[in-house]
């Protein structure tokens, strides 16, 4: 199982993804064949699942970004699946999650401007299936943005 | 603004699925040769396209076994109260992400925790403490999944 220099090793890689491994092996304090034995076990048992590059979606040009919490209407019983299934389909939908809650999913939609998000929040959210009730939070700022776990 | 052809998407997409891709390995998947493909990839880091990398590690198998999103609307607001909410909340190392929403609630926080239990004490001890937190909503996470967005 891991131990603390396994969560040290991914503390550090954490702090800085793009590292050397030497640099990554130097930090951890550890041998350099040792980090690269203890990397590699932690991705072959699924630990670590690999390093995705982050897109900055403003950057190309994508000003709104709208957070729609939805309920679904759970008289149905495929409602969860066949809603999933839709969402996956909408291209501006950057990010989908399912809650235990007083919400039961919510889509994050990016847009180049108000006028596209009112088109795509017409034509392709509100075709979406099973849908009871959504609400809309606009993100107007970011203070904190560390998807980095308190390892 | 950047302007991105069908080529650079494709980058973009490989890099998104697995940053730590080889140039020549991202080359041969959208056709070009290993030093185009460097080029690109670097005009699309300068222009802050790729913003970085994040490590997508299994939260579960660490120890975090509940991730929590939390509505939280202040209760009262002044200049001054939003920002010593923001400095409070941001030092909080269970709260991953804070958001400054329009809508039902202020502030939308992302909080990671060992297990229900845990998550009550950071609730209870670190963020009903500050004092200009008003109402709460709690929604447990069940799934996630990150999509490739808008790329061709």
């Amino acid at each position: 199982m891991l131990d603390d220099i396994d969560r040290r090793l991914l503390r550090h890689l954490q702090a800085d993804p793009g590292q050397p491994m030497g640099a990554l092996a130097e930090a951890a304090r550890l041998p350099l064949a040792s980090a690269y034995k203890r990397l590699e076990k932690l991705q072959t048992s699924g630990v670590l699942r690999g390093q995705r590059a982050v897109i900055n979606w403003r950057a190309l040009g994508y000003e709104v970004e709208v957070s729609l919490r939805i309920t679904l209407d759970k008289t149905n019983p495929r409602a969860f699946d066949e809603f999933l299934a839709a969402a996956r389909d909408v291209p501006e939908v950057i990010e989908i999650q399912t809650f235990l809650g007083r919400v039961d999913a919510r889509l994050k939609v990016i847009a180049r401007n108000l006028k596209e998000y009112q088109q795509i929040y017409r034509d392709r959210i509100l075709n979406l299936p099973h849908i009871a009730d959504i609400e809309a939070l606009m993100q107007v700022a970011t203070i904190k943005n560390s998807v980095s776990l308190p390892l | 603004m950047i302007e991105l052809d069908g080529t650079d998407h494709g980058i973009l997409r490989a890099l998104s699925r697995d940053a730590t891709l080889k140039a020549s390995e991202v080359g041969r998947r959208v056709g070009l040769s290993q030093p185009a493909t460097w080029r690109r990839i670097k005009r699309l880091t300068d222009a802050g396209v790729i913003a970085g990398r994040r490590l997508d590690l299994d939260a579960a198998a660490l120890g975090f076994g509940v991730t929590v999103f939390l509505g939280v609307k202040l209760a009262t607001k002044s200049r001054v109260s939003l920002e010593d909410f923001e400095r409070a909340i941001s030092a909080i190392p269970e709260v991953q992400t804070v958001e400054l929403v329009l809508g039902l609630y202020d502030y939308r926080l992302r909080v990671v925790a060992r297990d229900l239990a845990d998550f009550e004490r950071v609730l209870r001890r670190r963020i009903m403490t500050l004092p200009s937190v008003g109402n709460v909503e709690a929604n447990v996470l069940l799934s996630e999944e990150q999509r490739p967005g808008p790329l061709g």
